[in-house]
C-alpha cells in the first residue's frame, strides 16, 4: 500500500445508464511507467480526469498520492502533472508566457518559475523558440510544450493521456525517450494510448481496457504468458486472402487472427515448417513466415479474438 | 457531498491579471472604446453648445454634460445605457467558451485551483476593463467639461457624477454576467454572441412595448377612465413593476436620481403625496442616493443571481470537450 502512489478500487462513472468506467481496480507503484491501453472509448480518459478530481466518480474509492481527489482536488493537483488528450495553449502567447501563467496558478515563486521555465525548455528542446507565439508551433512541438508544463510542475505523478497521437514517428520517439527520461528522475508516469506496439517499449507496466473494465494488467511478458500461454506467435504472409482455415488445420495452431499483413497464427510448438508446407500445398505463394517477440498488438487481437469466441 | 479544502479563491488573482491583460492589450476593447467614444462625443458635444446659452442659470453644469439631450442626439447617459450592454457581452461573450474551444481548460483545471477561481477571476477582469471604459469617458467629459464651459465642478456635482460612474459600472456588470451564463452554457462562441445579443435586444429595447402591451391587456382602463381621458392606476403599477425587471429601466431611473438633483420621485406619485413639498428644489446628495438606493441594489443583485446562475452550470460541466 505503501509504495502505490495510485491506488482505485471499484472506480465507476455512469453517465446516465451508460457505464463509462465500470469497476476499476488499479495499484501504481511509485516511479514507475505504467500504461492504460484500450480502445478509443474504453474508459481511460474518463478514469485520468477522475484521478484528477476533474470529474466525480459514481462509485469507488480513489488515492492519488495520500488524498483523494474528490475531498482534497488541490492537494492532488499540485503533486500531479496533467497533460490532457489534445492540448490547446494560448495562441496569442509565447511558450514562456503560457507557461509562467501555470507556473503563476501553481503558486510558485517568481524566480522559481523562470529557473524552471529555462530548465523545462531545455529539456523538451524548445529553447530556441521559447519567445515564439504558440500559434507558430506545430503538433508535436505543442505536445513537447505540454510535457514541459508537466515537467515545471515537478509532480510525483505525470499523467499523460494520449502524448503521442497526432505525432510522427520521429516526434513519437522524441517524446516517448523524454517520458522515459522522467522515471529517471523519480517521477511515476502514467500513460495512456491506444498505439499499442509505441507504448510497449516504455511501459513497466500495463492496463488494458476495454468497454469500461481492466480485462488484463501486467507486465508485457506476464500478459504474453496469460494470453498466449507460453506459446509462440509467427506472422504468416501470403498472397491469397482466405488462408484461415487452411493455417487453423495445421496440427499444433491453436489461434488464428488476421492482421494487418496477413495472420498471426498463435501456435503450441515450432510449427514453422508444417505452416510453410500448408500454405504451399494450398497453392498460395509464402511471402514471409516470422517468428515474432510477444507484442501487446498480438496479446490484444488474440485476447479479443478469444473473448469474441467465448461470449460466441 | 465531500467538503472541499483550500481556498475557493486560490488562483483567483493569477486569472485576473491575465485576463485584464488580455483585455487590455486586445483589439477589441480598442474597437468597443471608439463606438463609445464616438457616441458620445456627439452627445456631449451639443449638450455643450446648449449649455452656452444657459451658463449661470443652472446650478447643476456639470451634470447637464451627461444628461443634455439635444434633438435628433440623444443625451450621454442615453448613449450608456445603449452602449454598456455592448461592450460588456463584448468582453464577456466568449470567456468561458473560448477556454473549452482552445482546448485550454482541462490543462487550466489540472492547476491547483478550483472552477470558482476561474470564474471569479474572468467576471471581476471584465468588470475591471469596463470599470477602466468608463472612468476614462468619465475623465474626458469632465475634462472637456472644464475647458469648454470654464467653470470647475462643484464639489456636489464631483460626487455625484462619481456615483453615475459607480452606477454605470454595476450596470455592465449585469450585462457582464449575462454575456459570461451564455459563454458558459454555449459552446459555439458565435451561438453565445448572438444569444446575448438577442437579450440584450429584448430586455433592453423591446421591454418597453412588450411591458406596456402585457399591462394594458391584465388591467385594461374602465369606461369611465376613458372618458377622461385617464390611466388605470393599476396598470401603471404593474407596467412599472414589469419595466423594473430590465437592467436598462432601473439604470435609467438611478441615473435620473443621481443626475437630476430635482428628481423626488421615482414612478407614480399621487397629488396627496406631494403636499409641503418645495418644488423644483434639488434634493441633497444623500437624499437622491437614498431614492436611487433600491435600482442601485437591484442592479448589483441582479449580478449576483446570474453570476450565481453561471457558477452552478459551470461546476456541473464536464471537463472533456
Amino acid at each position: 500500500m505503501n509504495d502505490n502512489v495510485i491506488t482505485t478500487k471499484g472506480l465507476c462513472k455512469r453517465y446516465g445508464a451508460v457505464a463509462a468506467v465500470n469497476g476499476v481496480d488499479l495499484a501504481i507503484k511509485r516511479g514507475e511507467i505504467y500504461g492504460l491501453l484500450g480502445p478509443n472509448g474504453a474508459g481511460k480518459t474518463t478514469t485520468i480526469l477522475m484521478l484528477l478530481g476533474l470529474t466525480e466518480a459514481s462509485g469507488g474509492t480513489i488515492d492519488v498520492a495520500g488524498y483523494d481527489p474528490t475531498r482534497n482536488p488541490l492537494e492532488v493537483k499540485r503533486r500531479v502533472g496533467y497533460l490532457p488528450d489534445s492540448i490547446g495553449f494560448y495562441d496569442y502567447l509565447s511558450a514562456k508566457q503560457n507557461l509562467r501563467y501555470t507556473g503563476r496558478l501553481a503558486a510558485l515563486r517568481r524566480a522559481e518559475i523562470e529557473k524552471r521555465i529555462s530548465s523545462c525548455l531545455e529539456r523538451v528542446g524548445l529553447t530556441s523558440v521559447g519567445d515564439h507565439r504558440v500559434g507558430t508551433y506545430s503538433r508535436g512541438m505543442r505536445q513537447r510544450l505540454g510535457l514541459a508544463e508537466v515537467l515545471m510542475k515537478r509532480g510525483e505523478v505525470a499523467i499523460l493521456d494520449e502524448p503521442t497521437s497526432g505525432l510522427d514517428p520521429e516526434a513519437t520517439f522524441e517524446l516517448l525517450e523524454m517520458i522515459r527520461s522522467m522515471k529517471v528522475d523519480g517521477t511515476t508516469v502514467l500513460l495512456s494510448s491506444h498505439l499499442l506496439d509505441r507504448v510497449q517499449a516504455v511501459c513497466d507496466r500495463v492496463a488494458l481496457f476495454s468497454d469500461g473494465q481492466v480485462v488484463l494488467e501486467g507486465t508485457v511478458p506476464q500478459l504474453a504468458e496469460r494470453v498466449l500461454g507460453g506459446g509462440f506467435i509467427y506472422e504468416v504472409e501470403v498472397d491469397a486472402g482466405d488462408m484461415e482455415p487452411v493455417l487453423t488445420a495445421v496440427p499444433g495452431a491453436r489461434r488464428v487472427v488476421k492482421g494487418f499483413r496477413g495472420f498471426s497464427v498463435l501456435a503450441e510448438r515450432d510449427i514453422r515448417g508444417d505452416l510453410a508446407r500448408a500454405v504451399v500445398a494450398s497453392g498460395a505463394a509464402l511471402l514471409r513466415l516470422a517468428n515474432m517477440e510477444p507484442s501487446l498488438d498480438a496479446i490484444y487481437r488474440h485476447y479479443f479474438e478469444e473473448h469474441a469466441h467465448g461470449a460466441a | 457531498m465531500a467538503r472541499r479544502s483550500g481556498s475557493v479563491l486560490t488562483g483567483a488573482g493569477t486569472v485576473f491579471v491575465k485576463e485584464l491583460a488580455d483585455h487590455l492589450g486586445g483589439a477589441r476593447i480598442i474597437v468597443l472604446q471608439w463606438l463609445v467614444i464616438i457616441a458620445g462625443a456627439g452627445a456631449v458635444y451639443t449638450a455643450i453648445q446648449d449649455l452656452r446659452t444657459t451658463m449661470g442659470q443652472d446650478p447643476f453644469l456639470f451634470l447637464r454634460l451627461f444628461t443634455q439631450a439635444h434633438d435628433p442626439l440623444p443625451s450621454f447617459v442615453l448613449v450608456l445605457e445603449f452602449l454598456v450592454p455592448l461592450i460588456a457581452i463584448g468582453l464577456g461573450f466568449d470567456s468561458v467558451n473560448s477556454e473549452f474551444n482552445h482546448r485550454t481548460l482541462s490543462r487550466l483545471l489540472a492547476q491547483p485551483i478550483y472552477r470558482d477561481a476561474l470564474l471569479f477571476g474572468k467576471y471581476m477582469s471584465g468588470l475591471s476593463a469596463i470599470a477602466v471604459v468608463l472612468l476614462s469617458l468619465w475623465l474626458l467629459i469632465m475634462g472637456l467639461g472644464l475647458v469648454t464651459l470654464g467653470v470647475p465642478p462643484s464639489g456636489e456635482e464631483v460626487m455625484r457624477s462619481l456615483a453615475f460612474l459607480i452606477v454605470a459600472i454595476a450596470y455592465g456588470g449585469v450585462w457582464l454576467a449575462v454575456a459570461m451564463l451564455c459563454s458558459v452554457i454555449f459552446r459555439s462562441a458565435a451561438t453565445s454572441a448572438l444569444t446575448a445579443l438577442a437579450i440584450w435586444l429584448l430586455v433592453g429595447v423591446l421591454w418597453p412595448q412588450v411591458v406596456q402591451f402585457t399591462s394594458s391587456a391584465v388591467y385594461p382602463p374602465t369606461p369611465l377612465q376613458i372618458l377622461f381621458g385617464q390611466p388605470n392606476p393599476d396598470q401603471l403599477m404593474l407596467q412599472q413593476t414589469l419595466s423594473r425587471f430590465s437592467p436598462s429601466t432601473l439604470f435609467g431611473e438611478a441615473m435620473l436620481g443621481i443626475l437630476h438633483p430635482t428628481t423626488r420621485a421615482l414612478g407614480l406619485v399621487f397629488v396627496s403625496q406631494l403636499e409641503g413639498a418645495v418644488m423644483g428644489s434639488p434634493l441633497p446628495l444623500a437624499q437622491s442616493l437614498l431614492l436611487v438606493w433600491p435600482q442601485v441594489t437591484s442592479l448589483v443583485a441582479g449580478a449576483v443571481i446570474l453570476f450565481s446562475v453561471a457558477y452552478v452550470v459551470f461546476q456541473r460541466q464536464e471537463v472533456r470537450a
